[in-house]
C-alpha cells in the first residue's frame, strides 16, 4: 500500500527542511503524540495513541530520521508496539522542491500493522494511514507557513 | 412407536434451559476467589523471541502472576500431542515438530501464546499484558499453501524440512495413470477448499481449581469430549494422575469440530491454577477465536477423472496439498489421509484410484477437524469433477451419476480405498430429490429466469460419508491413538426414574432428548421420568465424546446395549416376584409378563424390589438396578444422499441467490425427524456458508490475519438460503442394534459441491468452466468478465 500527497507551504525550502528535524514541531504535528524524547539527532522515543478502526491503543516504539539530505529531504520511519493490541509501523518518504519563495512538500507513505490491529482493522489501514498523513503534513505545513509568513 | 419413542418428533427437553437463559456454561460458573487468566499473543506470523521483559506486568494492580515460555517449560509441561500417526508412503512416521503451549523462542502464527497473565479481574490481567515487552526478530513468514513446499519457502519448522508433514498416498498409481493413458475421456479440474474458521456461537474459555489437601484438579472446559482432554492432559501433557483430574464440559454452545481438539489455553489454566492456589477463569474473545481456534479445510487439489466412451469412470487420481498450519493440532493428520482420500469412490463404482496427499505447514493457526472433517473435501472434488464431466461429454448429470452408481445388489461393497460400504441404495434417493426439486420442470424455470436477465442453473451433489467412529481395531492400524467405542451406564433410583449416563457430549447435537427417547421406546419409561448425564469425567463412564456424527450410531447403541442388560436383570427379578421360569418371563411396553398367563410385573417394580429387596434372590442376583455398557461398532456407519441446489445468478452484479434446495438422505432408522432436520438444515447453511460467503484470509506478504471479525469473515444470515426441502430413504445399517447412521454432518459435506455445480451450471452459457470458492459476488463477477 502506498500513499502520497502534496503540500504547498508558504515558506523557503530551508527553513521547510529545518523544521522537519526540529523534534517540538515533530511532536506538535504527530497525531496522537503524547511524548516525544530526544535520544540523538536522528532518532526519539515516542509515545503515540492512534485508533486504527474500532482499535484504540497507545503506541511505544522509536522515530527515526535517515536518508538524510539537505535541504532536500528525509525519511521518516516509525515503529510501535501497541501491546495487545499488536504494533504498526510506517514511514514517509519526504522530499522538498521549491517553487518561487515558496515549498512544495510531497511525500509517499507505507504502513503495516500486525496482531489485533490487523485482524479487525487491516482493510481499514489505507484509509487510517492517509487520514494520519494528511493530518501530519496539514499540521505541519500550516504551522510552518504561519511562522514563515511574517518573515516573507 | 408411542408419542415419545423412537421415531417420534419430541420438542427437546433441553431448550427449556436454552431459551430461558438458564443453561451453564463454562464462563457463568461462580468460583469463590477467582483469578482471570489473559494471553498475551504474538502479532507477527513468525519470529525469534529475542527477549520478554515482564517486570512492569508483574507490578501492575491486582496482578497475581505472569508466566512466559520458560516457566512452563521449566516446569517440565509437555508439548500438545497429535494423536494420529499417519506413515508417509516409505513407511516412515509424518514429521512431529514440537508443539509448546507457550512458545519459548519462536512464534509461528499470528495468535501464537507469548504470555499469560493472571489477575484478580479481565480487564486487570489485559491491562497488565500491555505491559509486557517483547523484542521480536520478525522472520520471513509463509501463508500461502500452494507454495508452502517451494523450494526456498520459509520454514516453519527445523523439523520438518520443506514443511513437509507427509507425503501419503492410497491406491495403485500404476492402475490408474494406465487407465487414464486409454480412455476415452478425461476430465481434470484444479480446486481450492476455502479455508473455513468455526465460529462455534460459544467462544472457547476454561476454569481450573486445585485442591491442595487432595492434589485434586478440576478443569471445566468448552469439550466435545472431556474424557479425551483427561486423557491427553494426564499422559502426555501436564502429568497429573488422571484419578487426580476432573474434566467437566457443562453446557457447551456449538463446537463444529474445533472443541475436539486440545488446547494451549485450558492447558495453562489447569497449569497455572495449583501455582497460584486459586481457580483461574479463562473466556476467549471473539477475536481470540477468529485467531487461535483449529481453522477447517485449506486444500489445493489437482484431479482426473477416466470415462469410458458411454460415461463409466474408470480412475479416478487425485493430488492433494492439505494445509496443517504452524503446529498440528489433535486430529490434524488423519483429517485429509483416513477421514478423505478413503471416501474418493463416492457413491460410484470407480475401479481404480489413486490418491496422494502431501501436508503442508503454514505461518497460520492449526487447521484440524471442522463439521465434516475431510469427507466435505472428498465430496467437493468427488462431485465437483463428475458435474464437469458430465458437461464436458454433454451427459445429463443426474444420468451420469445413475450410470455409475453402487447397484444395491453390490452391498457390502469394497472400495478401492479401504473402506467396506455395509449398506446403501443410492438410486431412489437421486430420484426422490429430483422428484422434490421438480428437475423436469427446470428448463422451464431457466427460460423464465433468462426473460427476467437472470442466469439460473441447477447442481447435483451426491455425497456418501462414513462416520460413526469408529471401529477400534481398525483406527489402530490406521496409527489413530486410542479406542474408538462409546459407553453408557443406565442407573434406575429406587423411585424409578432414570438417569442414563453417556461418554458422548451434546453441545448442539440433542442427545437429551434423543438417548432419552431411546430409552423410553425400549424400557417404556415416560420421558420426563429420564434424564441424560453427560460431560463430567467424574460422574460419567470414560467416553470418547462427539464429533465425526457418532453420538447416535456409537452412543445409542452403547445405551441399547445397557437397556438389554436391565432387561436382562429384571427378567431375572420379575420371575422371582411371579414365581415363573426366566425363560417364560417377556418384557412387553415397560411390563414383564408370563407369557401366556395374565402374571404381570412393570419395570418400577422389579427397580423398586432391586433396591428393597425384601423379597429378592440375592443368592444369585446382586441387588440395585444400574448397567453400564461399552460399544465399539463392527464398521463405520455409511450416510449417502442428494442435493440440488438451484441458483439465480445476476450476471450484471455476479450475486448468486439460491432459489431451491432440495435434500434427501438416507441416515438409516431415525430416532428424531425433527432433532434430523435441525442437524440437516445446521449443515446445509455451513456448506452454503463454504460455497458462496467464508474464507480465512492471511496476507500473503505479512501472514497478518485479514478476515479476523465478523466485519470481513462472513457467515450465512438467514436471508442467505431458501427454506429447504428434505425427504429420506431408509436402509437400516446393518451393524448396529438401532440401525442408525449418522446426520450431524451430511448437510456441511454435500451442500458446497451443490452450491458450485448449480453456479457453473449458471454460467455455462457464458463459456464460464470455473469460480474459485466461495462464489461471492467478486469472484464471480471477475470470472465473467474474465477480470
Amino acid at each position: 500500500m502506498e500513499i502520497k500527497g502534496e503540500y504547498k507551504i508558504a515558506a523557503p525550502r530551508d527553513k521547510v527542511f529545518a523544521a522537519l528535524n526540529d523534534q517540538e514541531i515533530l511532536r506538535a504535528c504527530i497525531p496522537g503524540c503524547e511524548s516525544l524524547e530526544k535520544l540523538s539527532d536522528t532518532e526519539m522515543t515516542a509515545k503515540v495513541r492512534l485508533r486504527i478502526g474500532p482499535v484504540s491503543a497507545g503506541f511505544a516504539g522509536k522515530v527515526t530520521l535517515s536518508d538524510i539530505d539537505p535541504p532536500n529531504g528525509y525519511k521518516i520511519t516509525g515503529e510501535g508496539q501497541g501491546g495487545v493490541a499488536g504494533f504498526a509501523k510506517g514511514g514517509a518518504v519526504v522530499k522538498l522542491t521549491e517553487d518561487g519563495g515558496d515549498t512544495v512538500l510531497t511525500y509517499e507513505v507505507d504502513a503495516q500493522v500486525g496482531g489485533k490491529i490487523a485482524q479487525v482493522g487491516a482493510r481499514l489501514i489505507a484509509g487510517t494511514a492517509k487520514k494520519l498523513a494528511d493530518q501530519f503534513f496539514g499540521k505541519f505545513a500550516e504551522s510552518v507557513g504561519a511562522t514563515a509568513a511574517p518573515a516573507a | 412407536m408411542t408419542a415419545t419413542g423412537i421415531g417420534a418428533r419430541v420438542l427437546r427437553t433441553e431448550d427449556k434451559r436454552f431459551l430461558t437463559g438458564t443453561g451453564r456454561y463454562v464462563d457463568d460458573l461462580a468460583l469463590a476467589r477467582a483469578t482471570y487468566a489473559y494471553f498475551l499473543r504474538s502479532p507477527h506470523a513468525h519470529a525469534k523471541i529475542k527477549s520478554i521483559d515482564i517486570s512492569a506486568a508483574e507490578k501492575m494492580p491486582g496482578v497475581v502472576a505472569v508466566y512466559t515460555g520458560k516457566d512452563v517449560a521449566e516446569s517440565k509441561v509437555g508439548g500438545l500431542i497429535c494423536g494420529w500417526v499417519v506413515k508417509d508412503k516409505h513407511g516412515e512416521p509424518h514429521k512431529a515438530p514440537p508443539h509448546p503451549p507457550m512458545a519459548l523462542d519462536t512464534v509461528r502464527y499470528v495468535g501464537d501464546t507469548v504470555a499469560m497473565v493472571v489477575a484478580n479481574s479481565p480487564e486487570e490481567a489485559k491491562d497488565a499484558a500491555e505491559k509486557i515487552k517483547v523484542d521480536y526478530e520478525v522472520k520471513p513468514s509463509i501463508v500461502d499453501l500452494a507454495h508452502a513446499l517451494d523450494k526456498g519457502a520459509p520454514q516453519v519448522h527445523a523439523e520438518a524440512p520443506g514443511n513437509l508433514v507427509y507425503d501419503w498416498e492410497i491406491g495403485s498409481k500404476a492402475d490408474v495413470d494406465a487407465a487414464l493413458a486409454k480412455a476415452a475421456h478425461v476430465t481434470k479440474i484444479d480446486i481450492v477448499n476455502n479455508r473455513l474458521i468455526p465460529n462455534a456461537m460459544e467462544p472457547r474459555a476454561a476454569a481450573a481449581e486445585y485442591d491442595k489437601g487432595t492434589g485434586h484438579y478440576t478443569l471445566w472446559s468448552t469439550s466435545q469430549n472431556p474424557h479425551v482432554l483427561r486423557l491427553i492432559l494426564s499422559a502426555f501433557v501436564l502429568g497429573i494422575p488422571e484419578h487426580k483430574l476432573r474434566v467437566i464440559a457443562p453446557d457447551v454452545g456449538g463446537g463444529f469440530g474445533s472443541k475436539i481438539f486440545c488446547y494451549a489455553d485450558e492447558t495453562l489454566v489447569c497449569w497455572a491454577a495449583a501455582k497460584v492456589g486459586r481457580p483461574i477463569k479463562w473466556t476467549a474473545e471473539r477475536s481470540e477465536s477468529f485467531m487461535t481456534d483449529c481453522h477447517g479445510r485449506d486444500h489445493v487439489t489437482h484431479a482426473e477423472l477416466a470415462l469410458d466412451k458411454d460415461g463409466k469412470f474408470l480412475a479416478f487420481k487425485v493430488e492433494t496439498i492439505a494445509n496443517m498450519g504452524a503446529y498440528l493440532s489433535t486430529f490434524s493428520t488423519a483429517v485429509p489421509t483416513y477421514l478423505y482420500a478413503t471416501l474418493l469412490a463416492g457413491q460410484y463404482t470407480t475401479p481404480v484410484i489413486y490418491a496422494n496427499v502431501k501436508a503442508a505447514l503454514t505461518n497460520t493457526a492449526p487447521v484440524d477437524a471442522y463439521r465434516g472433517a475431510g469427507r466435505p473435501e472428498a465430496t467437493f472434488v468427488i462431485e465437483s469433477i463428475v458435474s464437469k464431466a458430465a458437461q464436458e461429454l454433454k451427459i445429463d448429470p443426474a444420468e451420469l451419476r445413475r450410470k455409475n452408481f453402487i447397484p444395491s445388489t453390490a452391498f457390502p461393497y469394497q472400495t478401492p480405498v479401504a473402506l467396506q460400504y455395509d449398506s446403501g441404495n443410492y438410486p431412489p434417493i437421486i430420484d426422490e430429490a429430483m422428484k422434490i426439486a421438480d428437475y423436469k420442470g427446470f428448463a422451464a424455470r431457466r427460460s423464465e429466469a433468462k426473460a427476467r436477465g437472470k442466469l439460473r442453473g441447477i447442481g447435483f451433489s451426491s455425497y456418501i460419508e462414513a462416520c460413526g467412529l469408529a471401529p477400534s481395531q481398525v483406527i489402530g492400524q490406521l496409527g489413530g491413538g486410542v479406542g474408538q467405542w462409546e459407553s453408557a451406564q443406565i442407573k434406575f433410583n429406587p423411585t424409578g426414574n432414570v438417569q442414563i449416563l453417556t461418554g458422548a457430549h451434546s453441545h448442539g447435537q440433542s442427545h437429551e432428548t434423543t438417548f432419552a427417547q431411546i430409552v423410553s421406546d425400549k424400557l417404556g419409561v415416560p420421558l420426563e421420568n429420564i434424564e441424560v448425564v453427560h460431560g463430567d469425567t467424574a460422574t460419567t463412564p470414560f467416553g470418547m465424546g462427539s464429533y465425526g456424527s457418532r453420538s447416535l450410531a456409537v452412543g445409542g447403541s452403547a445405551i441399547m446395549k445397557a437397556a438389554d442388560k436391565i432387561i436382562a436383570k429384571g427378567k431375572k427379578i420379575a420371575a422371582h416376584l411371579m414365581e415363573a421360569s426366566v425363560n417364560d418371563v417377556v418384557f412387553e411396553n415397560g411390563t414383564f409378563k408370563v407369557a401366556g398367563t395374565d402374571k404381570s410385573v412393570p419395570l418400577a417394580q422389579t427397580v423398586f424390589a432391586a433396591y428393597v429387596p425384601h423379597n429378592y434372590p440375592l443368592a444369585e442376583l446382586e441387588p440395585g438396578m444400574d448397567e453400564n455398557a461399552f460399544y465399539d461398532p463392527a464398521n463405520f456407519v455409511y450416510p449417502a444422499g442428494t442435493q440440488i441446489c438451484e441458483v439465480e445468478v445476476d450476471p450484471d452484479t455476479g450475486v448468486v441467490e439460491i432459489v431451491n434446495f432440495t435434500a434427501v438422505d438416507d441416515f438409516g432408522n431415525i430416532i428424531n425427524p425433527m432433532i434430523v432436520e435441525g442437524q440437516v438444515h445446521g449443515g446445509i447453511v455451513q456448506g452454503v456458508g463454504q460455497a458462496l460467503l467464508e474464507k480465512a484470509v492471511y496476507d500473503s506478504d505479512t501472514g497478518q490475519l485479514l478476515s479476523g471479525s465478523f466485519m470481513d469473515y462472513a457467515v450465512p444470515r438467514a436471508d442467505d438460503v431458501p427454506s429447504f426441502k428434505l425427504g429420506y430413504k431408509v436402509t437400516p445399517c446393518p451393524h448396529n442394534p438401532l440401525g442408525v447412521k449418522g446426520c450431524g454432518e451430511a448437510g456441511a459435506i454435500a451442500a458446497p459441491a451443490a452450491v458450485m455445480n448449480a453456479v457453473h451450471d449458471a454460467l455455462a452459457p457464458l463459456g464460464v468452466t470455473h469460480v474459485p470458492m466461495p462464489a461471492t459476488p467478486m469472484n464471480v463477477w471477475r470470472t465473467i468478465h474474465g477480470a
